[in-house]
């Protein structure tokens, strides 16, 4: 199992949670060993998610980009309207083989939480979600989901009362309760084997996303882009390109009121390496090592940190990450919808938006692939509050 | 080596009672009434010293000690703070023992050199990273060995025998923090059934003294340890006591 990515990564978490977690990666290994696992998983993803996913030519936004055709991979289509119960689905079906009874998992614009709460009502499982009480507030919609799913919600109030809150929570609960407990984790960050593991389950993205390519266009796309919180969808999409070495990675973080403003939750642009929640990795922090209240428009973006992998791409230069602010994601938000009759999520809506930025530079026979990670029927009252904050009629 | 560690619980056992560590978060309440709080404790006889240090994500930390964790934060106290705390009281107290208790990430951003000379400077005798177990700590550790700073590691309840073993393997002037119950620091009415059994087992595989912490508020519960380990640590229910403005004391 891969527990590093370069200087990142590994297991930083205390004594009594190395023993689930080792108890977790020889459950793992054996399910990825086993085959039936897989086609379980196969089956649950095609006939209850729906994959797979489209992709679909944004034709009258390239137009009016005039430049590389943009592609999106449509996961704002599977069940639950974004790309996490591709993760939640396997997690919870190891939970099961493992014989836990009980699902906990953070979350941060909720889309986590509706997934592990629809995993876990479809394998009858317990289920309880922590969420930062701000992130309560501004998805609302997401949590009567979560509770008409069967999901007990915990409001964290503590800290900046967001995602990383959410998470310390759900590690207190994962600590005192391991022994019946699954810890879901909704992205590529936490201690090994999480970062790979997720991984895993989301790479079902790139993979089929490389296959439309080839079928539908007879090419690879020249660039394929994400946004990055943690980075699952990102990694995901990336895992299907990784070894063509032709196609570029760009993964996209939330510079929300502008880098230099401080007020954004770009780990990789404006962090500094730093260990949380299990793993080392680039952190907003001070200099003393207290965790930054990060800032997004967008609240599934809004993390101090971001999954190891992610750094090491960075490192390495296969991937490379750019920074998109709350007003270009919104004016990406507001373009998707009028040209192509599409509402993303505001999270994904910033991969968009990079892609808006490169296309006119780039020739009309180029192609870049976008990952929709996610619908935006969540954000309306965000985009609603964003706007009126900014003296726009709606 | 002073071992002032070891001295701490050969000192415990002629006395035929367990060591007693005292944890506070320091800063909190201020770092003036948090200096008298420790002179107080070492009078009444602590043995050892935990000196907190105050982080912003407390994720192994029940209720009280986040709350004394962020009242410190809301004043501005740092990990430089602390270390100038634990010089003021070596200053004043040359044998008492000096656990420097942190989250990693704190030690970490000082850079780890800087923090191991620091920390040498201040004389303090140990350091304990709540998330830097056996497969993380060579980094810290190789900072802190050639200064003969020691290092304490945590047992929790799932600890197979043969980890607390390679815990301990390479570590002299030390303890082995034994954790009482699966879950946060807190205080605990009960503690596990199985709780002697375990620390007797740990006691006879391990060579350094053995100390239970989480969750012990009472004398009752100290003594009652005492009879299956080395020592026994209180934190919360200290910390608590300053909360409500009392003085530090277990009753």
């Amino acid at each position: 199992m891969k527990t590093h990515y370069g200087i990142y990564g590994g297991q930083y978490v205390a004594e009594t949670l190395m023993a689930p977690l080792k108890e977790l990666e020889a459950a793992y290994e054996a399910a990825k060993a086993d085959e039936s696992f897989q086609r379980e998983l196969d089956g649950i993803l095609r006939d209850y998610v729906g994959r797979e996913s489209p992709i679909t030519h944004a034709r009258r936004l390239s137009e009016k980009l005039g430049g590389a055709q943009i592609y999106l991979k449509r996961e704002d289509l599977n069940h639950t309207g974004a790309h996490k119960v591709n993760n939640t689905i396997g997690q919870a079906l190891l939970a099961r083989r493992m014989g836990k009874r009980r699902l906990i998992a953070e979350t941060g614009a909720g889309m986590h939480g509706v997934a592990t709460a629809t995993a876990a009502a479809l394998f009858g499982l317990e289920c309880e979600i922590y969420m930062g009480a701000i992130d309560v507030e501004r998805q609302s919609p997401n949590v009567e989901r979560m509770k008409m799913l069967g999901a007990k919600v915990h409001a964290v109030a503590e800290g900046s009362a967001t995602l990383k809150d959410a998470m310390n929570e759900a590690l207190r609960d994962w600590v005192a309760n391991c022994d019946d407990t699954f810890y879901v984790i909704g992205t590529v960050a936490g201690p090994a084997p999480y970062p790979e593991m997720v991984r895993d389950f989301q790479s079902v993205i790139g993979k089929e996303a490389r296959r439309q390519c080839l079928e539908k266009l007879g090419k690879l796309p020249d660039e394929a882009i994400a946004c990055v919180g943690g980075g699952s969808n990102a990694i995901g999409l990336f895992a299907g390109f990784i070894d063509d070495k032709s196609v570029r990675l760009i993964g996209v973080e939330a510079g929300g009121k502008g880098l230099a403003t401080g007020e954004h939750a770009a780990s990789i642009n404006g962090g500094r390496l730093g260990v949380l929640h299990g793993a080392k990795t680039m952190l907003l922090q001070t200099d003393e090592g207290n965790i930054i209240d990060t800032y997004s428009v967008s609240a599934g973006l809004d993390y101090p940190g971001v999954g190891p992998e992610h750094c090491h791409l960075h490192d390495t230069g296969r991937a490379q990450y750019t920074v998109i602010t709350d007003q270009e994601a919104v004016d990406a938000f507001d373009a998707l919808c009028r040209l192509e009759g599409i509402i993303p999520a505001l999270e994904s809506s910033h991969a968009l938006a990079e892609a808006i930025k490169r296309a006119p530079l780039m020739s009309e026979e180029s192609v870049i692939l976008v990952n929709l990670s996610g619908r935006g029927d969540k954000d309306m009252e965000n985009i609603m509050r964003y706007k009126s904050s900014k003296g726009v009629q709606i | 080596m002073k071992q002032r560690i070891r001295n701490a619980f050969a000192k415990a056992k002629a006395e035929g009672r367990g060591a007693f560590i005292a944890y506070l978060t320091i800063g909190y309440p201020s770092l003036d009434a948090c200096e008298r709080a420790a002179d107080e404790l070492i009078a009444g006889g602590a043995d050892i010293l935990e000196l907190g240090v105050p982080f912003s994500d407390p994720f192994a930390d029940g209720g009280i000690i986040r709350k004394a964790a962020y009242a410190a934060l809301e004043q501005g106290v740092t990990l430089d703070d602390v270390i100038a705390f634990a010089k003021r009281i070596r200053s004043k107290h040359p044998e008492t023992g000096l656990v420097l208790f942190s989250y990693y990430n704190v030690i970490f951003s000082k850079g780890l050199a800087n923090f191991a000379a620091a920390v040498e400077d201040a004389q303090i005798d140990a350091v304990l990273a709540v998330d830097l177990p056996l497969e993380e700590r060579e980094e810290l550790l190789r900072e802190l060995r050639p200064r003969g700073i020691s290092f304490v590691p945590l047992i929790a309840p799932n600890t197979p025998l043969e980890r607390i073993k390679a815990s301990e393997a390479g570590l002299d002037d030390s303890f082995l923090y034994v954790i009482t119950v699966k879950g946060t620091t807190g205080e605990r009415t009960e503690l596990p059934s199985d709780l002697s059994a375990r620390l007797d087992a740990i006691r006879e595989a391990a060579h350094l003294p053995v100390a239970a912490g989480f969750g012990i508020s009472t004398l009752a519960q100290a003594s009652e340890i005492s009879r299956h380990a080395d020592g026994f640590i209180v934190g919360s229910a200290l910390v608590k006591c300053l909360m409500e403005g009392r003085p530090p004391c277990l009753n």
